[in-house]
């Protein structure tokens, strides 16, 4: 039986714990010099600034975009053959070990078929960012299909359900919390590959604005670049955790 | 002092004023009063059943006296040596859950203690070998408990307890997840285990039946906080076995038993939120 | 095998000579894919000249350093945030948001901080790996069976024992998927950061060859990584499927 700590400790604890890092940050810049690595409110400043810029704004709608028609294509195209191969056994059976050797592999040695197969522009980018999701949420929603307890079906069967009836009511219900957890490891592989796809092969974007800055050793602008994207995944990826803590919550047992 | 757990006679195990209050799992909630005040003495070599409704602090009574927690209030005594929280040399205890390690073979299971225990190796094998033959898995020996049924599993845990020769035996409803021709049997087993040994022992069970059948004396607890309100002596022969259950005297402890435990069962059945 | 084995083994099979017929029957340009036989034949070249082993022995012994790195350090930072629950809760929201932050972004500062050898590599690997070994190893202790420590404590053994023979061993399958991510991500991370990054090693000789236009050259170091890859995780599955049966948990 152990004590639940109340909210604002734990709040206040991951609180603390991020200012030390800031901190850290801010010795670690004092140490290795501000040209080498900016410190947190000159890096600040920068974003800031990159925000206000119209030329950025162009950049991180065109990568939004990608990200957008990548995340689409992932969750649903994850969606629908996850929930196929968990209610085909065997299918299911054959495809995962592919599935999980597929996610193992570093998939940026693959991106030159992508360019090769659809050129420069936002549908490499798209579909490198796709390859990217769609094998976790498959992965997941598998799983999440393939383990609904058999007596939730005999439940349904025996009430005579239809099919979509049993879909919606218990399949979709049983699954969800894991499939949630799907998509979040999605939606971060889908963005780390929509970046990649624009570092090393496109002129828009803000993985080209990281990359360009890193060319030019633009210290500040790589570390604002960064700053902004690691606030938004973070942002994006805690809404996400939330809903995904909260459903298996709700679904847990004694 | 003299509740109605205590008796007369050499104790080999004593428990006096045992209570236990758990903190509040969350601000803002009450304390929970778990188990007691408990009185029991344990006579040496006497088979002790506890029956109570769920919930009632059994298991907390059990690991207060293996010392795996030690009580809010009260005292426990064990061979004339206070235990305090910490598990006291010659007490043994087989838990409901499987104990069994799955990632060791059922003989290293059975040598589990002794290894940690610093006895030789030609002394474990053969204390060991010993148990596996008592417990009937001598053609086990190298196999892995996920191989073995729930009640094999439930032997090797007994096994493991048993080659450390304990003084004094505890089971916390150890038969609970088994059905009931292999509870019956393992009942006699236990049985013979229990003349064999000469130790004490101390059976948790919810199995009204199993508790007559099996035990010298019986407590029955009330619902949380638990203490005992009735004892019942049963009477058995030291060389009773599971046909005692066709005896007339089995059928009437065991209405006994549901009489006083009925109000009790209903209270705890309300309890659970 | 299982039936499931032999369908999968057909279908890829299959697969690879489908792309062999249809690309020996010029349905797709040979500068965008070429047939897997000649991919073979190149990279047998390749291996057969030896100049692509400075890139092989580079290549892997940045992984082989990454993993051991985050494999070990994820391991006992793990068993040290789980020996402190107040720190753990408030690195939870963190370790959970990890891999939403693109590191690799960094590599550039860690140049600055590390020098240009090596080792910045090496940290980009370590620093996708750990994290998947921590929560790894979280999990797996978090599952212990509370009556597993009971038994331990009846025995009286000290916290040492206790980590070695009962909580190691009961978070066995968990610590494994941990140690199979962090080799997964290391070799992302190191071939990530030489392709995009690097001027020397697998990741970037692909770069190159595809920046020539040398497509063999690139189909064959893209299979080396794809056989080698695929290798290592069939060996640690093997030795897990092993594991995981003899505790009759086994799929």
């Amino acid at each position: 039986m152990t004590q639940r700590a109340p909210a604002w400790q734990r709040y206040g604890d991951s609180l603390a714990l991020l200012a030390g890092l800031v901190v850290l940050w801010w010795l670690l810049s004092r140490w290795a010099g501000e040209e080498a690595l900016t410190g947190p409110a000159e890096t600040l400043a920068r974003a800031r600034e990159l925000l206000q810029s119209r030329r950025f704004h162009g950049h991180a709608t065109e990568s939004l975009t990608a990200l957008g028609y990548a995340l689409l294509l992932a969750a649903l195209g994850g969606l629908g053959l996850g929930t196929w191969l968990g209610v085909r056994r065997l299918a299911g059976q054959v495809a995962e070990p592919i599935l999980v050797a597929l996610y193992a592999l570093p998939k940026i040695t693959l991106y030159p078929v992508i360019l090769l197969i659809f050129g420069l522009g936002l549908p490499a980018k798209v579909a490198f960012g796709a390859i990217h999701g769609v094998i976790p949420v498959t992965i997941f929603t598998l799983n999440a299909v393939r383990t609904i307890r058999p007596v939730y079906l005999k439940v349904a069967r025996s009430l005579r359900l239809t099919p979509w009836q049993a879909f919606r009511t218990v399949w979709l219900p049983a699954a969800l919390p894991e499939i949630v957890s799907g998509q979040r490891v999605g939606f971060a592989l889908t963005l780390l590959g929509v970046l990649i796809g624009e570092m090393f092969a496109s002129q828009r974007g803000v993985g080209f604005v990281l990359i360009n800055a890193i060319g030019l050793n633009d210290v500040p602008t790589i570390m604002a670049a960064a700053f902004l994207l690691a606030v938004f995944a973070a942002t994006v990826s805690a809404i996400l955790l939330k809903i995904d803590r909260a459903l298996h919550r709700r679904t847990a047992r004694a | 002092m003299a509740g109605p757990g205590t008796r007369a006679g050499a104790a080999h195990a004593v428990l006096r004023g045992v209570t236990r209050i758990f903190p509040p799992a969350d601000r803002g909630q009450a304390p929970v009063h778990a188990l007691g005040p408990v009185d029991l003495d344990l006579a040496r070599g006497e088979f002790f059943g506890v029956v109570g409704p769920s919930g009632c602090g059994k298991s907390t009574l059990l690991e207060i006296l293996a010392g795996l927690s030690a009580p809010t209030e009260g005292s426990v005594t064990f061979e004339d040596t206070e235990v305090r929280g910490s598990p006291p040399d010659g007490v043994g205890v087989v838990f409901q859950e499987d104990a069994s390690f799955p990632w060791l073979s059922v003989w290293d299971n059975v040598a589990f203690g002794l290894r940690r225990a610093g006895i030789d190796s030609a002394e474990t094998a053969r204390r060991v070998d010993h148990a596996l033959g008592f417990m009937g898995l001598t053609g086990f020996a190298r196999a892995y408990p996920a191989q073995l049924s729930g009640g094999m599993r439930q032997r090797v845990c007994i096994a493991r307890t048993l080659v450390l020769q304990p003084r004094l035996i505890l089971l916390d409803e150890p038969f609970g997840a088994l059905d009931q021709q292999t509870r019956l049997l393992m009942g006699d087993e236990l049985l013979r285990l229990w003349r064999d040994t000469g130790a004490t022992v101390l059976l948790i069970t919810h199995a009204l039946d199993e508790a007559a059948m099996l035990s010298d004396r019986i407590g029955v607890m009330s619902a949380r906080p638990g203490r005992f309100i009735d004892m019942v002596a049963t009477g058995w022969p030291r060389d009773r076995d599971s046909t005692i259950v066709s005896d007339a005297a089995f059928g009437e402890i065991t209405a006994r038993l549901w009489s006083s435990l009925r109000a009790e069962s209903l209270k705890a059945l309300g309890a659970v939120p | 095998m299982t039936r499931a084995g032999w369908i999968r083994i057909a279908i890829v099979l299959g697969a690879i000579a489908a792309l062999e017929v249809v690309t020996q029957a010029g349905l797709v340009s040979r500068h965008t894919i070429i047939p897997p036989t000649a991919m073979a034949a190149a990279l047998w070249g390749l291996i057969g000249s030896g100049e692509i082993m400075p890139d092989i022995t580079k290549t892997l012994s940045n992984v082989a350093a990454a993993f051991v790195l985050s494999a070990g350090g994820g391991f006992v930072l793990g068993l040290l945030i789980h020996a402190a629950p107040r720190l753990r809760r408030a690195l939870d929201p963190l370790l959970a948001t990890y891999y939403a932050v693109p590191f690799f972004v960094f590599y550039p500062l860690l140049i600055v901080i590390f020098g240009m050898s090596d080792l910045p590599i090496i940290v980009i690997g370590f620093l996708f790996g750990v994290v998947a070994m921590i929560i790894a190893t979280l999990n797996g202790l978090d599952r212990v069976p509370r009556v597993a420590l009971k038994v331990a404590r009846l025995s009286r053994m000290d916290p040492v024992s206790i980590a070695l023979l009962i909580k190691f061993p009961a978070a066995t399958p968990y610590l494994f998927t941990g140690v199979k991510l962090a080799v997964a991500y290391s070799f992302i991370g190191v071939i990530a950061s030489e392709f995009i990054l690097s001027g020397a090693g697998l990741g970037f000789a692909i770069s190159y060859a595809y920046n020539n236009f040398d497509t063999p050259r690139m189909y064959a170091l893209m299979l080396f990584i794809l056989v080698s890859v695929t290798a290592v995780n069939m060996v640690l599955h093997t030795i897990e499927q092993r594991m995981l049966r003899r505790r009759g948990l086994a799929r």
